[in-house]
């Protein structure tokens, strides 16, 4: 008698509390960015995406100031072990509802797992895997701004129709890579080229001189540079002094984000063709952010994966004020799926039953430097890719959510 | 023979080739390393973050103040020896009295403030800087940047007049002796601890010597120096530490091990260093060149 007294009490209490700020498990919504802070991958996502973090919950805070969110950062140093350590103590812990960024995608890979165990959310931007919404698929995650998949189908077609048939990859040598190269492997032979090798490089290799010459040993036309971040600038840089592009074979950077051509300078990395899911100069709202961006991080603009992080925070902050409560993971995840997305950067948009989320993607070519009008001034859009092509069909993804249907 | 071993000439010449380029960066390094750890007894553990700060000095001469490559060759080396020469002031000499592992921990800790502000300023995707010798010639089997074929033949002779003076001149002698007896030589009116401090920032100005040769190679970022280190302690302990001709040789030979692994069996060519060390250390812990204490 007197327990149930006490728990209507204590229900009461919750009710008041309720009234203020929802039913938001310790009282606000609490947000995790897993990143990498110091490694290969710092620049490419970084504490780039913990700005972008912020700044999402800063606008959202203009929506509705009534919900309270809170906002942590770790660094996963792109060790899958470091990184499902800080997921669980962030999840059992320190109260974190949800986790976002997860660069790298042998950390992704480990924490969308933990994520479904304790029935939290993961939202991922800077791994690429396609595994994430496809066999490793969870109901607790989504994959937000591009996968291997999309940039193998958008950088690898385009590449083939222009004459490049034959390849040979450098595989940053992990779940990405190997990803990354199985999925571009398997547009090129469908659009009728084929693939002459490859060579496995470790994460964080300095120096590809070894590699390059297997390359340039395979008479293949095209380069294809399974890897991110430093490997992939440094690959670049080393296959220009090696002659490589002057003896005739062309480099296709699969992975490349605008900050990687800062890192390379336009003399070597021009006439590149990428695929990108944003791009800063390509609307006024997205020079807006890019603006702001850039006052707080030393200049720098900011690449498609910080402006994922951004949108991924704003849809997922959306779905738990529509829900009234961030306590189970899933039903967040479930509200996502069914909200239409929309933001100031990605623009309308969706998610589909397997967490892929859905938008146009886009062909870049890298400006000469006469093109350019200054630093960060990099990119020609060479085709938009529509969202109903740019990603893989749902039915071939092997998801098991998909599938029990 | 070599389609036997299903490798063909080309990539047989080609990867020694790079392993003999790879392997003058080792011996650059570990040429520095051996003269702080035979002439003051301290494992330099900054020596890695040296190095990077050298590739980023030749990056900040070049972008702030115009100052092209060439003379960077110089400029550099002395800026970065100067920095070691204040560090060895302010710290490693209050350091020699004690157990190794104290300079050890200080350089440890000094290296990843030095990193972390780098980081910090530069961010880590790396910082372009031009190839001063572009172009290079085709040997048949492979295209030798000319760059690479100059960073060969500068760095064995930078390692030579190293040896040359620390083994063969009056100076060196001095500087052994001082070494091994120093109140002995400080009796003879000769200042051993300025000598001590020109010996740490020579072996400082080494490395970023090295990290001027890499910027237009390697990205210039704040982790290349952390990347490489290991393998040059590696290299270290296999030549015996404090032997200067023993890193020299081990720094070429290491190389072209690597670049032999590469052509064999790719996927052991980043343990393949590591593989030969427990080896030597188990079967000649005082190194291939060291002499036993």
């Amino acid at each position: 008698m007197h327990m149930k007294a006490f728990a209507a009490a204590l229900a009461g209490l919750g009710l008041a509390a309720s009234a203020a700020n929802a039913e938001m498990s310790g009282g606000s919504v609490k947000i995790g960015v897993l990143t990498d802070l110091s490694g290969t991958y710092s620049d490419y996502a970084g504490s780039g995406s913990v700005w972008s973090a912020k700044k999402a919950i800063e606008d959202y805070a203009k929506i509705n100031p009534k919900l309270k969110v809170e906002l942590v950062s770790a660094d996963h140093q792109n060790k899958a072990d470091i990184g499902a350590n800080t997921a669980r103590q962030w999840f059992d812990q320190d109260g974190v509802d949800m986790i976002a960024d997860l660069t790298s995608s042998a950390v992704a890979l480990a924490v969308i797992n933990i994520a479904k165990e304790k029935n939290k959310v993961a939202l991922i931007s800077g791994a690429a895997s396609s595994d994430i919404s496809g066999k490793a698929c969870t109901p607790n995650s989504v994959h937000w701004t591009h996968d291997t998949w999309a940039l193998a189908n958008g950088t690898g077609s385009a590449v083939v129709k222009t004459g490049g048939d034959s390849w040979f990859f450098l595989t940053s040598d992990y779940a990405f890579g190997q990803a990354l190269e199985r999925d571009t492997a398997a547009v090129v032979t469908k659009s009728g080229g084929k693939v002459l090798g490859a060579a496995r490089h470790p994460l964080s290799t300095q120096d590809f001189s070894s590699f390059l010459l297997q390359a340039q040993a395979s008479k293949a036309k095209v380069i294809g540079l399974a890897n991110a971040g430093a490997d992939t600038t440094n690959a670049i840089k080393q296959a220009a002094e090696f002659g490589i592009v002057a003896g005739g074979q062309s480099m296709a950077g699969l992975l490349v984000v605008v900050s990687d051509i800062h890192a390379l300078s336009l003399k070597v990395a021009q006439g590149l063709i990428l695929t990108e899911a944003w791009y800063w100069d390509m609307s006024d709202s997205n020079r807006a952010f890019a603006d702001a961006y850039a006052a707080g991080n030393n200049g720098r603009r900011p690449n498609s994966i910080q402006a994922g992080v951004y949108s991924q925070v704003t849809h997922y902050l959306r779905a738990v004020d529509a829900l009234q409560s961030d306590a189970d993971g899933a039903a967040t995840v479930a509200k996502m799926k069914e909200l239409p997305t929309d933001d100031p950067l990605f623009g309308k948009g969706s998610i589909r039953a397997d967490g892929r989320k859905i938008h146009d993607l886009y062909l870049f070519e890298v400006k000469k430097p006469e093109e350019s009008k200054g630093p960060w001034d990099y990119y020609k859009k060479r085709a938009t890719i529509p969202a109903a092509e740019a990603w893989r069909p749902l039915a071939e993804g092997a998801c098991p959510l998909v599938a029990a249907k | 023979m070599f389609e036997l071993l299903g490798v063909t000439p080309q990539a047989l010449f080609g990867q020694l080739l790079l392993g003999v380029i790879n392997g003058s960066f080792y011996a650059l390094l570990s040429l520095g390393l051996a003269v702080i750890f035979g002439m003051l007894n301290v494992i330099n553990f900054a020596h890695g973050a040296q190095y990077m700060m050298g590739a980023f000095v030749a990056w900040m001469c070049l972008n702030y103040l115009g100052i092209p490559f060439w003379p960077a060759l110089i400029v550099v080396p002395l800026v970065v020896g100067a920095s070691g020469l204040l560090i060895e002031k302010l710290f490693l000499s209050r350091l020699y009295h004690v157990d190794h592992l104290y300079g050890l921990l200080l350089t440890f800790g000094l290296a990843l403030i030095i990193e972390g502000l780098f980081r910090h300023q530069y961010g880590v995707s790396g910082l372009p800087y031009p190839n001063p010798l572009p172009g290079g010639t085709n040997l048949g089997f492979m295209f030798l940047p000319w760059y690479r074929a100059f960073a060969v033949v500068f760095s064995l002779a930078v390692c030579l007049g190293t040896w040359y003076a620390i083994e063969r001149t009056k100076l060196g002698s001095y500087l052994r002796a001082a070494t091994e007896r120093p109140e002995l030589v400080q009796a003879f009116g000769i200042n051993v601890p300025r000598m001590l401090s020109l010996t740490y920032a020579f072996g400082v100005a080494l490395a970023g010597l090295a990290g001027v040769l890499a910027a237009p190679i390697y990205s210039v970022t704040p982790l290349m120096g952390s990347s490489l280190i290991i393998v040059v302690f590696a290299v270290v302990v296999i030549g015996g530490m404090g032997s200067i001709m023993g890193s020299i040789l081990t720094g070429f030979g290491l190389g072209l091990v690597e670049g032999l692994t590469k052509v064999f069996y790719p996927q052991a060519s980043n343990v393949v260093i590591f593989v030969i060390m427990v080896i030597v250390l188990l079967a000649r812990p005082q190194g291939l060149f060291g002499t036993p204490k």
